[in-house]
C-alpha cells in the first residue's frame, strides 16, 4: 500500500505516493530524479548518499523514506542557492578536492554536516570528521584542505 | 581488440596503440575544419619496442581528429575516458596550445563509439603519452590550415601571418585586421588527413602546457550535476537484478521466480542461468531478487587465500625471460653474501566508488549503451556479439567514470544490461550491488616473486637471480647495475591459467608486486652489508635519471645515511612505470603490541618527462600514493574455493583520511623529453617503501603484502 509522504527537499515541498518502507536513496535517484546521490555500497560504509536530515549527514541507502516525513531534506543539488556554489563547493573545486568525483557529492555533504557542529575544526578534527567516507582516487588531503578553507570563509556562519 | 587482448598489453612495460579503421565521421560532423590524424609510426617512435608478435598494423586510418566549428569553438574527440586522471583538463591543454587558441573554446568529447575514433582502451598511463602526440599533431595541422585560409582572405603571405589567441594576424599591418578561427571556418568544408609529423612548437615556447590547472569537470562534480552511467534516465527503463551463484564455478540447478513475479510489476527474464528481474524501481527489483529461490551446484573449494601461494608456485608455468645478461654461475661465485626470498602479494581489489552500471537501449537491431567502461569499443563489439548485431548498430557513450583503476577494462554489466534490453524490449539499467562487484571484480593476481642474489665485500650487487610468478612482467626488469642476471616472468603470458580467481589490470600491473620484491630484497642487501639503503642503491644504480630523481627525493626529505634498522622508520623505494622514473622516501611509525603502521610523511620524486599540467601530475602522485597504502597495510581478498568473502567495506579495508600522511611531490624538470605515464607509477613504490620503514623502525621483516597487524606481530616475534 503507498503511503503519503510530505517533507521538504531542497527547500521545497514535496509529496509522494510511495512506499514508506523503501529506501531514501533510490526514492531520490528514481521517483525524484535527483541523481547527484551515490550508491556505493548500499551498506552505510562509504558515504557516498550522504545527505543532510533537518541539518544532519545521514546515509541515505539506510533510511526508509517514511522517516523523513515532516522533515527537511537537503541534497548536493540543494546547497547552492540561486547560481552561488556553497563555500565547500567552491572549496573542493579550488582544491582539486575530487577526482573520479563519485564520492564528492557524500564528501560534501557529510562536511556540511560536520561544520555545522564544529565550525572552527583543527585539521585533526577534519580528520575524525570525515574518516567514515570512503574516497578511493585517494583526493584525501586536498579534501581536508578543501574543508579547512570552507571553515575559513564561512566564519563560523552556517550558510544553506 | 578485445577486452582480454587490451588487458593483456597493460601488462606490459611497453604499449602502443592500434590503429583504427576508417569511418564515416565527416558526415556526421557538417562543416567547418576537420583534421584527421594517423598516429601510425610517429607515435611509436617515442614509444620503444613494439609488443612482440604483433606486426606494423594494416594501412593506419586515424586515431584523433579535432574540429573547429563555424562558430570558433574547437572540439576535440577521444576514445580515452575521464575516469579521475583528468585527461578532461590535460588534453585540451594540449590541444589549445598548439593550435593557439585560449583554452576557454575547446570542448572535449570523450569515449563515444559513434563521434570518436577508435582508441583500445584507457589504461597503461597512455593517455598523455600516446594519444597526446596524435592530438598536437592535428592541432599543429589544423593551425596550418588557418594559416592557409588567412593569407588567401587577406592577400597577404602566408610567412607573414602569425596565430595567437584563436585568431590570425599580420602583425605588420597597421590596420590591425585580425581573423577569428571562427570567421576562417565559416563555409569551409575542410578535410585533412594528417600522417606525417608536422612541426611543433618547442616545448620552451609552451604558455598553456606546463600551467596549473584545476579541473574542467569540478563544477559538475561539486553540484551533482555530473552524469555517470547509472545517473542516465530514458522513458520508461526498467532496474535490473540479476541472480548470482555462491561461488565462481557453481552450477544453477533450480530457480523458482513464482514469488518475485507476484510482486507487481516485476518482470523476470531468465534465459538458461541467465536469470533477472526487472522493475521501474531499482530497490523494488532488488527486493524481487530476493524472493528468488534458486539452488546451486557449488564445487569443492581447493584453494583459499591462505594456500593460493603454494597452490600459484606448485603449478610451474612456463615462463618467458624479461632480460638477461652475463653468467649467473659466474656471478654466483663472485658473491660473498648471498640472498634468497620469497615475496607474496595477495588478491587485491579495485573498488572503485562507482560499481559497474551500464544503461541499455536496444531498438530493433540497434543499440545505444551507456556504460562506465575503460574500454568502450572492446565492448561495443562485445554487445554486438552478445545481442547479434553488427559492431557498427551498437553505439557506447562513456559518461563520467567513477573510478576505474584497470577493474573497467572489463564491462560485463554492459553485456547483461543489452541482453535484457532486447529480451524486455525496453532501456535497462544494470547497476552492480558492492558484492556483485567484490564478486565480478578482475583483481590484482596474487602472485610470488622467487628471488635470489648477492653482492660482494664492497657492497656491489654481482648477481640477481629473478622469478615471478603470476604478476606480470611490468616492471619485473631490474634496473641496477648488476652483471650478472635474468629476470623469468612466468606464465609467459598474461592469465595463462592457474589463477583460482579471475584477475586483471590493477593499477601498474605488475609492477606493485615486482616493485615491491625487488626493493625490499636491495634493502635486505643494504642492511646485511652494513650500509644505508640509499647510498647502497647509489653505489648500485647507473641509470642517471634513476640517480637523480633518488637524489631528488633525498634532498627534499633530508634523509641523512644510517645503516637500517635505524629506530627512525625512514623508508626509500625506487622504480620504473610508464617511462616514469620513481623515488619515494616514507617517515613510519609502528604500534608494536598493535601491529599498525601509520606512515606520516611521504616525499616522492618523479621524473616524467615534460609535465603537462604539474598539478594534475601531483595529484595523481597524492592519489597513487594514498591508494597504495591500501594493498600495502590493509587490502587482501579473502575467499574459499570460488567463494569470494569479502563483499563490502566492512571487511576489505580501504585507506581513509587518518591514514594519509603528508605528501609532496617532486616533479624533476624534464622539459625537453615528451611526456611519460602520470596516474599510475607512484604506485609501484608503496608496498616496499613501508616495508622498508617498518624494519627500519622495529627490524622486522615483511615478506608479504598487505602487512597486516598480524603479519607484522608475527615478523616482530622473528626479531
Amino acid at each position: 500500500m503507498p503511503d503519503t509522504i510530505s517533507f521538504t527537499l531542497n527547500g521545497k515541498p514535496v509529496r509522494l505516493e510511495v512506499d514508506g518502507a523503501r529506501p531514501l536513496l533510490w526514492v531520490l535517484r528514481t521517483d525524484l530524479a535527483l541523481t547527484g546521490t551515490k550508491f556505493g555500497c548500499g551498506e552505510g560504509h562509504c558515504g557516498s548518499c550522504t545527505v543532510l536530515l533537518d541539518g544532519v549527514p545521514v546515509r541515505s541507502c539506510l533510511h526508509k523514506v517514511k522517516n523523513v516525513q515532516g522533515k527537511q531534506v537537503v541534497t548536493i543539488e540543494g546547497l547552492a542557492g540561486n547560481g552561488t556554489l556553497h563555500p565547500l563547493q567552491k572549496a573542493f573545486m579550488e582544491h582539486d578536492g575530487l577526482q573520479c568525483g563519485f564520492c564528492t557529492p557524500g564528501m560534501i555533504m557529510t562536511a556540511y554536516g560536520f561544520l555545522r557542529k564544529n565550525p572552527n575544526p583543527s585539521r585533526e578534527q577534519i580528520i575524525r570528521g570525515m574518516e567514515q567516507n570512503l574516497c578511493r582516487c585517494g583526493a584525501h588531503t586536498r579534501i581536508i584542505d578543501a574543508i579547512a578553507a570552507a571553515a575559513g570563509e564561512m566564519k563560523g556562519v552556517p550558510q544553506t | 581488440m578485445r577486452a582480454d587482448d587490451a588487458i593483456a598489453l597493460d601488462f606490459r612495460d611497453n604499449m602502443v596503440l592500434e590503429p583504427q579503421t576508417r569511418r564515416e565521421f565527416l558526415k556526421r560532423l557538417g562543416g567547418g575544419i576537420i583534421i584527421f590524424v594517423t598516429l601510425g609510426d610517429l607515435a611509436l617512435a617515442q614509444e620503444g619496442e613494439r609488443p612482440r608478435g604483433r606486426r606494423p598494423g594494416p594501412p593506419a586510418d586515424f586515431n584523433a581528429f579535432l574540429r573547429i566549428g563555424e562558430d570558433g569553438r574547437v572540439t576535440c574527440f577521444t576514445g580515452k575516458i575521464e575516469m579521475g586522471q583528468g585527461p578532461i583538463t590535460s588534453l585540451p591543454q594540449m590541444l589549445a596550445e598548439e593550435l593557439e587558441t585560449p583554452l576557454s573554446t575547446v570542448d572535449i568529447v570523450m569515449g563515444d563509439t559513434e563521434l570518436c575514433p577508435y582508441d583500445m582502451g584507457t589504461f597503461g598511463s597512455m593517455t598523455t603519452r600516446s594519444f597526446g602526440p596524435a592530438l598536437q599533431a592535428a592541432a599543429a595541422e589544423a593551425k596550418a590550415v588557418l594559416l592557409e585560409l588567412a593569407a588567401e582572405a587577406l592577400k597577404v603571405p602566408q610567412d607573414r601571418l602569425v596565430a595567437k589567441d584563436g585568431a590570425v594576424f599580420d602583425p605588420q599591418d597597421k590596420d590591425k585586421a585580425r581573423l577569428t578561427y571562427g570567421q576562417l571556418a565559416k563555409g569551409q568544408k575542410i578535410a585533412r588527413h594528417v600522417d606525417a609529423k608536422p612541426a611543433l612548437k618547442a616545448h620552451s615556447a609552451y604558455t598553456i602546457v606546463g600551467k596549473s590547472l584545476v579541473r574542467r569537470d569540478g563544477h559538475d562534480k561539486v553540484t551533482g550535476k555530473a552524469l555517470y552511467s547509472g545517473d542516465i534516465r530514458e522513458p520508461g527503463m526498467l532496474y535490473a537484478k540479476l541472480l548470482r551463484p555462491p561461488a565462481h564455478g557453481a552450477k544453477l540447478k533450480s530457480a523458482d521466480t513464482s514469488a518475485a513475479k507476484a510482486i507487481a510489476g516485476v518482470q523476470v527474464v531468465q534465459d538458461g542461468e541467465f536469470v533477472a528481474v526487472l522493475h521501474e524501481f531499482p530497490d523494488v527489483a532488488d527486493a524481487a531478487l530476493d524472493r528468488v529461490k534458486a539452488e546451486f551446484d557449488t564445487p569443492e573449494a581447493k584453494v583459499d587465500d591462505k594456500s593460493i601461494f603454494d597452490h600459484l608456485l606448485q603449478s610451474n608455468p612456463e615462463g618467458r625471460s624479461v632480460a638477461e645478461g652475463g653468467d649467473l654461475a659466474a656471478g654466483r661465485k663472485l658473491a660473498s653474501k648471498t640472498f634468497e626470498h620469497n615475496y607474496l602479494n595477495s588478491y587485491v581489489a579495485h573498488a572503485a566508488m562507482e560499481t559497474h552500471t551500464a544503461l541499455a537501449k536496444v531498438v530493433g537491431d540497434k543499440a545505444t549503451v551507456w556504460a562506465s567502461t575503460q574500454t568502450p569499443f572492446a565492448v561495443q563489439r562485445e554487445i554486438a556479439e552478445a545481442i547479434g548485431v553488427p559492431a557498427k548498430n551498437v553505439r557506447v557513450i562513456t559518461p563520467f567514470v567513477g573510478g576505474g583503476f584497470g577493474g573497467k577494462s572489463r564491462t560485463t554489466q554492459a553485456i547483461e544490461a543489452a541482453r535484457l534490453s532486447k529480451a524486455t524490449g525496453k532501456p535497462v539499467q544494470v547497476m552492480w550491488s558492492r558484492a556483485e562487484e567484490f564478486f565480478y571484480d578482475t583483481f590484482r593476481p596474487a602472485a610470488v616473486v622467487k628471488l635470489s642474489s648477492g653482492i660482494d665485500a664492497e657492497g656491489k650487487m654481482v648477481f640477481w637471480d629473478y622469478d615471478v610468478f603470476y604478476a606480470g612482467e611490468r616492471g619485473a626488469k631490474q634496473f641496477y647495475a648488476v652483471p650478472n642476471h635474468r629476470t623469468m616472468s612466468r606464465p609467459s603470458g598474461w592469465q595463462a591459467g592457474g589463477q583460482p580467481l579471475a584477475t586483471g589490470a590493477w593499477r601498474a600491473p605488475g609492477n606493485n608486486t615486482n616493485t615491491f620484491a625487488r626493493e625490499s630484497h636491495i634493502d635486505i642487501m643494504a642492511a646485511a652489508a652494513g650500509m644505508d639503503p640509499v647510498e647502497f642503491r647509489l653505489k648500485n644504480l647507473k641509470d642517471a635519471r634513476m640517480i637523480h630523481v633518488l637524489k631528488t627525493a633525498a634532498d627534499r626529505f633530508g634523509w641523512t645515511p644510517v645503516k637500517a634498522p635505524s629506530k627512525r622508520g625512514y623508508g626509500v623505494a625506487c622504480g620504473m612505470d610508464a617511462g616514469t622514473y620513481v623515488a619515494t622516501m616514507v617517515e613510519a611509525d609502528v604500534d608494536t603490541k598493535k601491529g599498525t603502521v601509520q606512515v606520516k610523511r611521504v616525499v616522492c620524486a618523479q621524473d616524467m618527462g615534460l609535465v603537462v599540467n604539474p598539478e594534475g601530475a601531483t595529484i595523481q602522485v597524492e592519489g597513487a600514493t594514498t591508494m597504495g597504502l591500501g594493498y600495502a597495510l590493509s587490502e587482501e581478498v579473502h575467499f574459499t574455493g570460488g567463494q569470494v568473502v569479502d563483499d563490502n567495506f566492512d571487511t576489505y579495508e580501504l585507506p581513509r583520511f587518518s591514514w594519509v600522511p603528508k605528501i609532496e611531490t617532486v616533479l624533476v624538470e624534464s622539459k625537453e623529453s615528451a611526456p611519460q605515464g602520470g596516474g599510475e607509477p607512484a604506485i609501484i613504490v608503496m608496498g616496499a617503501v613501508v616495508a622498508n620503514a617498518v624494519f627500519d623502525r622495529t627490524g622486522a621483516r615483511l615478506f608479504q603484502l598487505p602487512m597486516t597487524p598480524e603479519r607484522i606481530k608475527a615478523a616482530l616475534e622473528k626479531v
